[in-house]
């Protein structure tokens, strides 16, 4: 059996994907970890959430219901030793259907749906469980090269409670094929990049209502000594 | 203990606001993290401190969002929940988040509270978590106040980062603007690049 390999994260510099190239530190980083350890991050409590920030299909609704495929999105967040993560803040955002985001710096000739922001937030409840339901976002062109087209993906944002648990990325859909020809998807090593794909889960479905995808998030840092 | 591997970084992209920084910029969604990081009541010195990104050209980056950690007057960091609905008028949450995008130069700016000294070996501090289009990681480096120098040559970090580097970190003193003023460039790359971290 091949041992797991655990070097999981991209590189800071990565030129095929061309903002890295003058955007990414040049110097090694200054190793904090002993020095910092007993920093704990800011938690949030429920209030933060109001009635409709988990169901971006239900959240910025104007006149009726957003167009496209209504999913489900569920996982659980963990960390490295598998312990479920109470408590964890997900910010999300994401383009429509048609693949064009609400931002003004927008460009993308598709068009905006009057009824769907595409922000949301959730916390994870005391399994480290978490869900939400949106609309699946579609593939937008973009300027990295020519022809640049990014994967359909949902932006997170999470926010842990250790320094190292803050995390932004991003998932994406089984099966996309986008994968071989998206430069941002290609920074994470190549065994590394299912991590960043949701799971299909048919038994999680809501029957004649949401097709399910499962993401679960596991927060970082190299805490050795756990494994050591 | 089994291991898990961790999930990926990657970039937050050009397209966060409308979610993290809806207020700031406009847009039709509530923020529960906000430039300023206490309320009127707050003890302490109040402070705003301002800066900018700025590329391995020297271009203001104008889709960075910058996140602010930092304890309170008292070297304490706030550990009860964050209620926004409910709290943020008066209490000091020494959590704060602002984009680049907004402000004419792509400068950040902050209202918060000099923060006293965590404990011994630390000079007052805030730390930094840097994420924008064209960074696959987030970037984490510490702002210290230029006017702390006494305490600034014991501060444990500071001693770990190489001499002509701890400039980097230093925000200067600024006059105008009602306040105590500070401000920090923070350079991604070239001759002043910021000492960023690894944890």
């Amino acid at each position: 059996m091949e041992p797991v390999n655990f070097d999981v994260q991209p590189p800071h510099l990565y030129p095929p994907y061309k903002s890295t190239i003058l955007r990414s530190p040049t110097r090694p980083l200054l190793p904090v970890r002993e020095l910092l350890k007993d920093l704990s991050l800011p938690v949030f409590g429920e209030s933060v959430l109001q009635q409709f920030d988990n169901d971006l299909t239900k959240n910025a609704r104007v006149n009726g219901e957003p167009i496209g495929e209504r999913i489900k999105v569920a996982g659980r967040v963990f960390d490295e030793a598998g312990r479920p993560q109470p408590n964890v803040l997900l910010e999300i955002w994401q383009a429509n259907a048609a693949g064009r985001y609400v931002h003004r710096r927008e460009v993308h000739d598709a068009p905006l749906d009057p009824n769907f922001l595409g922000g949301g937030r959730v916390l994870t409840d005391r399994e480290g469980r978490y869900s939400f339901y949106t609309i699946k976002p579609g593939a937008y062109p973009w300027g990295n090269h020519h022809n640049a087209w990014r994967p359909n993906h949902i932006h997170f944002s999470v926010l842990g409670h250790q320094l190292a648990h803050r995390l932004v990325t991003q998932m994406y859909f089984p099966g996309d094929p986008l994968f071989e020809f998206d430069p941002i998807y290609q920074s994470v090593p190549a065994h590394a990049r299912e991590l960043l794909v949701a799971r299909f889960r048919m038994d999680w479905t809501d029957p004649e209502f949401a097709l399910a995808y499962e993401f679960n998030i596991v927060l970082g840092g190299h805490h050795q000594s756990l494994f050591e | 203990m089994e291991r898990l591997r961790q999930t990926p970084s990657q970039t937050v992209g050009p397209f966060f606001a409308y979610s993290l920084t809806a207020q700031q910029y406009g847009y039709p969604y509530d923020s529960i993290v906000h430039h300023a990081l206490l309320g009127p009541a707050t003890p302490g010195q109040h402070i705003y401190i301002t800066g900018r990104v700025l590329d391995g050209q020297g271009a203001p980056v104008p889709d960075a969002v910058v996140e602010l950690w930092q304890a309170d007057a008292q070297g304490q960091y706030r550990t009860a929940p964050i209620n926004p609905r409910e709290d943020d008028g008066r209490d000091f949450t020494g959590f704060g988040r602002v984009g680049t995008g907004t402000q004419a130069g792509a400068v950040f700016r902050f209202e918060t509270i000099k923060p006293g000294a965590v404990g011994p070996g630390q000079a007052p501090h805030i730390n930094v978590t840097l994420f924008m289009r064209g960074s696959l990681h987030g970037l984490r480096t510490r702002l210290y106040f230029e006017d702390e120098a006494a305490a600034n040559a014991h501060d444990e970090l500071l001693s770990a980062v190489p001499p002509e580097r701890r400039a980097t970190l230093l925000a200067r003193c600024v006059a105008g603007g009602g306040l105590p003023g500070y401000h920090l460039d923070i350079h991604l790359q070239g001759a002043e690049e910021t000492v960023f971290f690894t944890l």
